[in-house]
């Protein structure tokens, strides 16, 4: 802006230094007015500017070359928002400023909305969360290398739980023109290296036209099952530039059409109809193959025909845990046909791993299953499987395997089984259902009174804090959207999961530091869609980003977490005083509970005041279970009105 | 969910039961010595505080096995349960834990939990 008054401004450097010396000399000056010396001419606290320096301050700038026409960003935003992308979580930065801009000024800051995060792994884990409850990809934006290299765990853990989501990051990939200093450091020949190992997919794209096809194909690519994430890396002078012809005409934007998922060969569906339809105890495993809530449907219906009983793994809301068929992982031990429905370890499931440090320490191994067991396979991640981390475990071999979708080859399948099953063979499914409703019962029996066992135990046991929940939530459209600690399984075992929302399985990865920022970003669906969202918060997790907290309270994004808070990294925990004992030593424990490096205690970090200091109601700490209903009322009363909410509960360590 | 360690600790229990059981002698343990000692050997870690167990290790209270069995168990186990030698955990300690593990009340019948009844 132009200066008005020349005459009464100077230079701000020469003002600040002579302002400076003026502050010394009175510093020094004599304490009484009688003391002074004789007055001499006074320097003056700030010098006249020299002419060269007036011109520079007061004349009206010369127009510098800034971008005509409509910018490259601004086209971006426009290709973004034809796949209808609603949310961007995203942690700012100067690489990817002009699309920022755009898409808060251009684009009216809606589809997508910005949501300011603290961390890009927080980023990353909230579009993670985001998808499992809304079933569509969110877009999150980073640095280039600092801020790729933050997001690089949410990554790892969205590729290994099959969840599609786009990170885009900023690169001053033009060396010739970088901005020298930090610019320089936060760009790279090639970002996307950095995730190129759990990425389906990724380019550079160096064009608007580019960009535009490269959006919608990444899009496509994370879309289509096995889901995963894709990269971009995103040029800032391509972001900069104005919008220009190509081949005599302006870019445009190729239209998306999603791609029909993967179905099992009609052979190999047969065959394993045959196997199952002819088994004399057939047994479903399952992990990922509800990706949508029409597979539990799809599931019901296939278990049904046959009367087998369905293991669960969780990483999905698969099948209901209120079916009878519902079964522990035992039930495979007597099966003669296992069907593995998108299974991250078949051969875990089969086997078994003993940590006992037999083997020179790395453990024993047995079977599971009887010698002839027939296993059949139907994953889609065999499609997409890359060398370099090791989420496909060890090798099994199967007697029929099919590279495909579960739940698109469902429906086949179902058919399939229905046409096979002999008419001999009717009665005795009919009969294997009634056994399977009676074991059902008696395990639930069983589980619910090993939940009753320290019922009234301090600090609180894990079933206890489940179900104390679980009372007060039952009668709202509830969501289980993170329970991310190892063992923690009560929520599954106890309570009635039928829908899709119910439960969302863990990180994939187990990455920690998942559960924070993915509940908060499958509340933020949920939210959209009218559900109280319940989380079961670790406290290890936690403290990797709580950043995240203040996120939720900024977009209002209501969700209750009851802290699991066992003070320490209990996985870890139990590891150290397993091999001390295998090595004959005490395990040192310093002044805590568990071997030293593996506590969160001493001091004890005070959560409720962490999520207070970010906006957040909260109480704690929770000792006493008799305290735990009442807190939980309050709390609840604080989500439903558009809040979130915090109890930090201390708790047994499973 | 997996647990797939189960089936080989019932075999190994079941086998130092067979070749190492013989019945021995303590001394009376102190529960309120055992509660310390419990936590100090990180029994706890697996097993819970109140002896519960849990996804990582099976409930050992209320009604515990016999102390002798306790024992033979604790210090020869090859299942996932590590084993104790007298080197990490005496015999006094093991059998203040054991009075522990006996001292804690019973569960109450799920059925009379309206929790667990919903």
């Amino acid at each position: 802006m132009a200066r008005k008054d020349p005459g009464t401004k100077a230079d701000r450097r020469k003002f600040l230094a002579g302002f400076v010396a003026a502050g010394a000399a009175t510093a020094l000056k004599p304490a009484r007015a009688a003391d002074a010396a004789p007055e001499t001419p006074r320097i003056p606290s700030a010098l006249r500017p020299s002419a060269l320096v007036a011109a520079a301050e007061t004349e009206t700038p010369k127009e510098l070359a800034r971008v005509p026409g409509k910018p490259g960003s601004d086209f971006m935003v426009d290709v973004i928002k034809s796949l209808g992308i609603k949310y961007l979580p995203a942690n700012c930065a100067s690489s990817y400023r002009a699309i920022h801009e755009s898409l808060i000024n251009y684009g009216g800051n809606s589809m997508p909305e910005f949501l300011t995060c603290m961390h890009e792994e927080s980023a990353v884990a909230m579009a993670h969360g985001y998808f499992k409850i809304a079933g569509k990809p969110l877009l999150t934006l980073c640095h280039g290398t600092v801020g790729m290299q933050h997001a690089t765990m949410g990554v790892y853990n969205a590729w290994c739980d099959r969840v599609p989501l786009i990170i885009v990051g900023g690169n001053e990939l033009d060396a010739a023109h970088r901005p020298p200093g930090v610019p320089t450091f936060h760009s790279a020949q090639d970002i996307n290296s950095l995730v190129r190992d759990f990425t389906k997919w990724d380019d550079t794209p160096v064009s608007l036209q580019h960009f535009s096809q490269s959006f919608v194909r990444a899009y496509k690519i994370a879309m289509t099952p096995p889901y995963g994430p894709v990269a971009l890396s995103l040029d800032a002078g391509l972001q900069q530039e104005p919008m220009k012809e190509y081949d005599g005409k302006m870019p445009t934007i190729p239209r998306y059409v999603p791609t029909s998922p993967p179905q099992g060969d009609t052979g190999a569906v047969k065959e394993a109809a045959r196997l199952l339809a002819n088994a004399q105890n057939p047994v479903i495993v399952t992990d990922r193959s509800a990706r949508t809530p029409a597979g539990i449907g799809l599931l019901v219906q296939l278990a049904e025909a046959l009367q087998a009983k369905v293991v669960d793994q969780a990483s999905r809301m698969n099948f209901p845990t209120t079916h009878y068929l519902s079964a522990g992982p035992g039930a495979v031990d007597n099966a003669d046909v296992i069907l593995g429905l998108e299974l991250s370890d078949f051969w875990a499931t089969v086997n078994s791993y003993t940590d006992n440090g037999g083997n020179e320490g790395i453990g024993t191994n047995g079977t599971r299953i009887k010698p002839d067991t027939k296993l059949i396979s139907i994953s889609s991640v065999e499609l997409n499987t890359k060398a370099n981390y090791q989420d496909f475990q060890r090798f099994q071999s199967v007697d029929v395997s099919m590279a495909a979708d579960a739940e698109a080859t469902l429906p086949a399948l179902i058919e399939a089984v229905k046409s096979a099953i002999p008419d001999a063979k009717k009665s005795a499914i009919a009969a294997r259902g009634e056994a399977a409703k009676k074991s059902y019962a008696e395990n639930r029996a069983r589980t619910r009174q090993a939940a009753a066992v320290a019922w009234d135990a301090s600090p609180i046991s894990t079933a206890r804090l489940v179900m104390e929940t679980f009372a007060q939530i039952k009668d709202l459209d509830w969501s289980l959207v993170a329970a991310d600690s190892p063992g923690f399984v009560w929520p599954t075992r106890l309570w009635p999961m039928e829908k899709h929302h119910h439960w969302l399985g863990r990180s994939g990865g187990y990455g920690v530091g998942y559960g924070a920022p993915a509940s908060v970003g499958a509340a933020l669906a949920n939210r959209d869609l009218g559900r109280f969202s319940v989380s079961f918060q670790p406290d290890g997790d936690l403290m990797y980003a709580p950043g995240v907290l203040w996120t939720a309270a900024k977009h209002k994004i209501p969700l209750l977490a009851v802290m699991h808070n066992n003070r320490g990294y209990h996985q870890e925990v139990m590891h150290v005083q397993r091999l001390s004992n295998f090595r004959n030593r005490v395990a040192n424990k310093g002044n805590d509970f568990g071997p030293v490096g593996t506590s969160i205690m001493n001091p004890d970090i005070e959560y409720h005041k962490l999520a207070e200091s970010m906006g957040w109601w909260a109480k704690g700490p929770i000792k006493d279970p008799a305290l735990l209903a009442p807190a939980l009322k309050e709390a609840i009363a604080v989500v439903k009105s558009g809040q979130p909410a915090l109890l930090n509960v201390w708790t047994q360590p499973r | 969910m997996k647990t797939p360690f189960i089936p080989s600790a019932a075999k190994n229990l079941l086998l130092a039961s067979a070749l190492l059981y013989v019945p021995l002698a303590f001394a009376a343990g102190s529960a309120e010595k055992g509660k310390a000692a419990f936590v100090k050997n990180g029994c706890w870690e697996c097993h819970g505080f109140a002896g519960q167990g849990g996804a990582a290790g099976p409930k050992l209270a209320p009604d515990p096995k016999p102390l002798d069995f306790m024992q033979v168990f604790v210090r020869h186990s090859n299942g996932p349960m590590p084993p104790y030698t007298e080197t990490i955990l005496s015999n006094d300690d093991l059998a203040d834990i054991h009075a522990y593990l006996e001292s804690l009340p019973k569960a109450p019948d799920y059925k009379n939990v309206p929790l667990l009844n919903p």
